[in-house]
């Protein structure tokens, strides 16, 4: 029962996607020409895509806070007084 | 000053024991302690910079002298952020990041430091460019 009821949900897709390609057929020969238009409005909204100008730039620390260096940034001032002849 | 007062009171004692302030007071007063002549002098002629992780680098080429001397500072700083790192409950790369954008802020102009795009950059008398994470 249950293996018959799966074998007719296989039917719909097939069917469905025979209706796409009988939805082109909608278009009559007449309208064909006119099936681009869309696309021709949108070329004539001109979207540019502009390359950035800065570099992109690709963050290898990024898993590293900003609330975890503001912790630690009065320590490391510290170590560098501290420690002046390597810094 | 400070000597002869210890002189005067303990005599010879006080040879041993004004070594002993002395070294205290090296320790205490970061003035005293210098940088190489070498690393200064590197610095100065901008041949070397901050990096944007806490460590030395040069810019463009080095003579295998200067590579040493940069390394063996590396090496040094690394030692003193794995300490600290420990001790602040932190990673040894958060430190060395923290510890680089307080360098950096530090630098004097003229001197070179590294942009976050990793560019070097030479330090005027504006605000350098750091990492949008620095205080």
């Amino acid at each position: 029962m249950r293996r018959l009821q799966l074998t007719k949900s296989d039917n719909p897709a097939t069917i469905r996607c025979m209706n796409s390609s009988a939805g082109k057929k909608r278009f009559g020969r007449g309208l064909r020409p006119f099936a681009a238009l869309p696309l021709a409005l949108m070329m004539g909204g001109c979207i540019t895509v502009k390359a950035p100008d800065k570099p992109i730039v690709i963050e290898l620390n990024i898993n590293i806070k900003q609330e975890v260096i503001y912790r630690l940034a009065a320590d490391a001032a510290q170590t560098i007084d501290k420690n002046a002849e390597i810094f | 000053m400070a000597r002869t007062l210890i002189k005067a009171r303990f005599g010879i004692k006080a040879r041993f024991g004004s070594a002993l302030t002395a070294l205290a007071l090296l320790g205490a007063n970061p003035a005293l302690a210098q940088r190489d002549p070498a690393y200064a002098a590197a610095r100065e002629a901008g041949q070397v910079g901050e990096r944007v992780d806490g460590y030395l680098g040069y810019v463009g080429t080095a003579s295998p002298a200067l590579r040493a001397v940069v390394e063996d500072i590396n090496i040094k700083r690394k030692a003193v952020y794995a300490q600290k790192a420990q001790a602040n409950n932190a990673t040894l790369e958060e430190y060395a990041l923290t510890t680089g954008c307080v360098l950096i802020a530090q630098t004097k102009p003229g001197e070179k430091y590294q942009a976050p795009d990793g560019s070097w950059q030479t330090r005027t008398a504006a605000a350098p460019q750091r990492d949008s994470r620095c205080p």
